[in-house]
């Protein structure tokens, strides 16, 4: 008997050592390319020049203006996902019919399956023109567009797993709350949510990597000019959109060009880790268990 | 049980890995630029049309994707928007692959603004440079400032990004070096997006491939340009590609094929019909032709190689 | 006013916000499906999903596509739920002792939030080429397994946290050993939550473009794939494809294409939502 059990846990644990298999592949590829690119171009510049023109004839190598682009659309698309989809969460778990719950909850699950693809070209050629009537000064390719539908595709996650979260809750502690006399108001917000945090949390971090890992709706709706702005109305470069650009473009495997790619790609790792670091920092904070 | 079904599972998917493919259909493997992508494409359904037993696929990897595969043996065919450059070409040699190349269309590109745009009509080679070289960035910015008497108006520009051919092409034809462009345009890999860019501003301006203008003819308007040998303004269409009087914007299309694919039979039919079909097929896609005499050049070519080096794999 | 009062405002005002913003979510979802079906649907016959791809859109056809698209699901979902489940439950059960799980932990979670198209730059170096699978469904589904697989895990571990120990506590005081306990309990228990996570991960791999085209799937392909080291296209290549295309007619076909592609995802998320709502059902506590 103990021997099974000890079988299974090794098994189990092979599975889990997968993902560092996955870990250790991304880095190889990542870091044994940029060497060859940081060997060429310093690290100082990489960081501090304001332009990022690396297939121009007059290369410039600074990062930051895709950094830039990468971090305003993830920041308008959480703006519109986290209170939209922690509310729809929240209404379905605690307000809505149980039939509601049933039926909305899938539906809104599709919003998750659409392509992205459909959603680049949703973006450009609906969402763009819809907000150039409000703001007549947005341009053709915006971060706003994709940031926003971004944000539409990424309600679900927030809402679907915390609406989970939510309903693991045990029912002695909501009827608790109801018995002294709480709205489901203060009971959600007094009680539940800070009972599920942690399965909340963990569902808006998944969904801002999903939102700094979105290729292709930057890439088709967002634009490819690499622009070091906070200005939502102007065509950026997101790091995504730049890699794809280039791994299916005419640059040749092995040029200098070719390896920004890799030092594009590894800034976002980076970026991801210290991200996913503080949010779990956060989330021990916050972790409460109930019986 | 879960567990067992964890293994059976993990075992059927080693099985499957182990596999091997022995002796398929013949097949033929095309990748490269998303460019000359619809061509190989028409070229291939056609050829499959009369030899129902061969497999054609393409790929569009991008013309640099493609060479690297190309390179490594990989692929049968490679579709490029350029000819291969000199590192591509020492990596073929590297691994041992001798390539033929073959030019198969001409891609045009149309310089177009919106149709309610009157005043511009035609343009020159040094205004095009003008406009677009880097030095344009922050300070070329109204169209008086390219011809005295167009108006004080802010132009807004579109073109592809830097990754298409049609970008390197442009650049180096204007400007003079490839890749010198200014870097505040609205740039896109979409053809399409860019037409529609241009469609709905009145004050833009665009280039991109010609067939993206003739399927759009009611939504913009293409600038003819003065030639710069014969001073006439020329509007781009396919006759006039051909026959070289709108220049200098058009581009030739290439393939390349590795001599080790030529030695199979499928390949040689296949490139033989390539050359032989490629006059009336780039056409029916929006490219342009190769001149008669062009055409005659690429075919004797073809008949050289094939007969210096006769078939070694049976079919 | 009183307390009571100003609270029965706030639990009012936010129902109503809360119906908004679910109506909101609901009405983007319906504003799109219409435009796409409006332009599609009549595009939409046997031949269209029977026909190969060509460069006549009248003639053109996704059967290449579909077919690749539904290998993909299969064969991804084959990967990824066994493995990731298996990883979740693992951290969550047998891995709080040592730092080696924490350093798993942070480790996962970052990898949710690699672009899918370093995944496929990973994919094409180790499947590709070390592993010698070429440009094969196989290569192009593992490569989509290990994108998803983070998602798989961090949901299956959540669900498996909700779970009460007492549940636990309550198996093992039985006489039950850990795996029984597992097995028979804690798993049954979050499998709800656990399935919410496969939904969303594979919806995301079905919608996967520029990994599988690094990665070696292709953009015409005149056969339908026989196995899983056949070469292949999926819809997605597919509409792109159509969609950067000069002929209008191409537009046309590629709303159908995604008018297709969403009622394959709509089947699978159909099975995958009744098999949740049969297990969250036994649960009361």
């Amino acid at each position: 008997m103990r021997r099974k059990e000890k079988f299974i846990e090794a098994l189990l644990a092979l599975c889990a050592g997968i993902s560092v298999f996955t870990t250790v592949g991304i880095l190889y590829v990542l870091v044994s390319e940029s060497y060859g690119f940081f060997a060429t171009v310093p690290l100082s510049e990489f960081l501090t020049d304001d332009q990022w023109t690396p297939l121009f004839a007059d290369q410039h190598f600074g990062v930051m203006p895709l950094v830039a682009g990468t971090l305003l659309t993830t920041v308008i698309a959480i703006a519109l996902a986290l209170p939209v989809g922690l509310t729809i969460a929240i209404y379905l778990n605690e307000y809505a019919h149980p039939k509601l719950r049933k039926s909305v909850k899938p539906a809104l699950e599709v919003l998750a399956a659409i392509p992205t693809v459909v959603y680049g070209y949703f973006a450009l050629t609906v969402v763009t023109p819809f907000l150039q009537q409000i703001f007549p000064e947005l341009a053709g390719f915006s971060a706003l567009s994709a940031g926003l539908v971004m944000g539409v595709m990424i309600i679900p996650i927030i809402s679907s797993l915390s609406e989970d979260a939510l309903f693991a809750v045990p029912k002695s502690l909501r009827e608790a709350s109801y018995g002294m006399g709480a709205t489901p108001f203060q009971t959600s917000f007094k009680v539940l949510v800070p009972a599920a945090s942690s399965g909340i949390i963990v569902s808006v971090i998944l969904a801002i990597s999903r939102a700094v890992g979105e290729t292709m709706i930057v890439a088709i709706a967002a634009g490819q000019q690499p622009n070091l702005t906070a200005n939502p109305f102007v065509p950026i470069e997101t790091i995504t959109t730049y890699i794809v650009q280039v791994s299916t473009g005419d640059v040749e495997r092995g040029s200098l060009e070719y390896k920004t790619i890799f030092a594009a790609g590894i800034t976002l790792f980076i970026f991801t880790f210290i991200l996913n670091n503080i949010s779990f920092w956060i989330k021990k904070k916050f972790l409460q268990k109930y019986e | 049980m879960k567990i067992r079904s964890l293994i059976l599972l993990m075992l059927s998917i080693s099985f499957f890995a182990c596999s091997d493919k022995k002796g398929g259909p013949p097949s033929i493997s095309i990748d490269g630029s998303s460019t000359v992508f619809p061509v190989s494409e028409a070229v291939a359904e056609e050829f499959m049309a009369v030899n129902p037993n061969v497999r054609v696929t393409v790929g569009e990897s991008g013309t640099g994707g493609g060479f690297s595969k190309f390179s490594n043996g990989k692929i049968d065919i490679n579709d490029a928007s350029r000819p291969i450059k000199s590192k591509e070409d020492s990596a073929c040699k590297a691994n041992n692959i001798a390539y033929e190349s073959f030019m198969v269309a001409y891609d045009g590109m149309a310089i177009v603004v919106h149709p309610s745009n009157t005043w511009c009509n035609d343009i020159t080679v040094e205004e095009l440079k003008r406009l677009w070289e880097p030095s344009a960035r922050d300070s070329i910015m109204t169209w008086n400032q390219i011809r005295s008497d167009w108006p004080v108006e802010q132009i807004r520009l579109f073109g592809p990004g830097t990754q298409s051919g049609t970008f390197d092409y442009f650049t180096e034809a204007i400007v003079g070096t490839a890749k010198e462009c200014r870097t505040d345009y609205t740039a896109s890999e979409d053809d399409n997006v860019l037409v529609q860019g241009v469609a709905a501003d009145k004050n833009a301006f665009g280039y991109f491939g010609l067939a993206y203008y003739n399927n759009n003819k009611d939504k913009i308007k293409a600038v003819a340009v003065i030639n710069p040998k014969s001073a006439t303004p020329v509007l781009p269409s396919i006759e006039t590609v051909k026959n070289k009087s709108y220049s200098p914007l058009s581009r030739p299309l290439f393939i390349y094929v590795t001599d080790l694919a030529l030695e199979r039979q499928e390949v040689r039919d296949f490139i033989q019909f390539y050359i032989d079909n490629c006059a009336k097929l780039s056409e029916s896609v929006g490219y342009v032709s190769l001149s008669v005499e062009e055409l005659s050049i690429e075919e004797a070519k073809l008949a050289k190689f094939l007969e210096a080096h006769p078939v070694k794999t049976a079919q | 006013m009183s307390e009571v009062n100003w609270n029965r405002i706030k639990d009012r005002s936010f129902k109503y916000f809360g119906i908004g913003c679910t109506v909101f979510g609901l009405s983007v979802l319906v504003v799109f499906l219409l435009s796409i079906i409006i332009q599609g649907v009549a595009r939409i016959d046997w031949d269209f999903i029977t026909s190969m791809p060509s460069r006549f859109a009248e003639k053109a056809g996704i059967l290449p596509a579909l077919i690749g698209t539904l290998w993909i699901l299969v064969l991804t979902a084959a990967i990824s739920i066994p493995i990731g489940v298996a990883s979740g439950v693992y951290l969550e059960e047998y891995g709080k002792k040592n730092r080696f799980a924490k350093f798993l932990e942070i480790n996962i979670a970052n990898l949710a939030g690699v672009p899918s198209i370093i995944y496929g730059l990973l994919g094409l170096e180790i499947f590709g080429r070390i592993m010698a699978m070429g440009g094969s469904i196989l290569a192009g589904s593992c490569t989509l397994a290990l994108l998803i697989l983070p998602v798989v895990i961090v949901s299956t571990r959540e669900a498996i946290k909700a779970v009460p120990d007492t549940l636990r506590q309550a198996s093992y005081g039985l006489g039950a050993s850990k795996w029984q306990t597992l097995s028979r309990q804690v798993i049954p228990a979050s499998a709800g939550g656990i399935v919410t996570g496969i939904i969303l991960a594979i919806s995301r791999a079905i919608g996967e473009t520029a990994p599988l085209i690094v990665v070696g799937a292709l953009v015409f392909v005149p056969f339908v794939p026989s196995g899983p080291m056949d070469q292949f296209t999926v819809l997605p290549i597919q509409i792109f494809n159509w969609v950067s295309r000069p002929e209008k007619e191409f537009g046309v076909n590629a709303a159908a294409a995604i008018i297709i592609l969403l009622l394959v995802t709509f089947v699978m998320n159909g099975i995958a939502l009744y098999l949740r709502n049969r297990w969250q059902k036994k649960i009361k506590w």
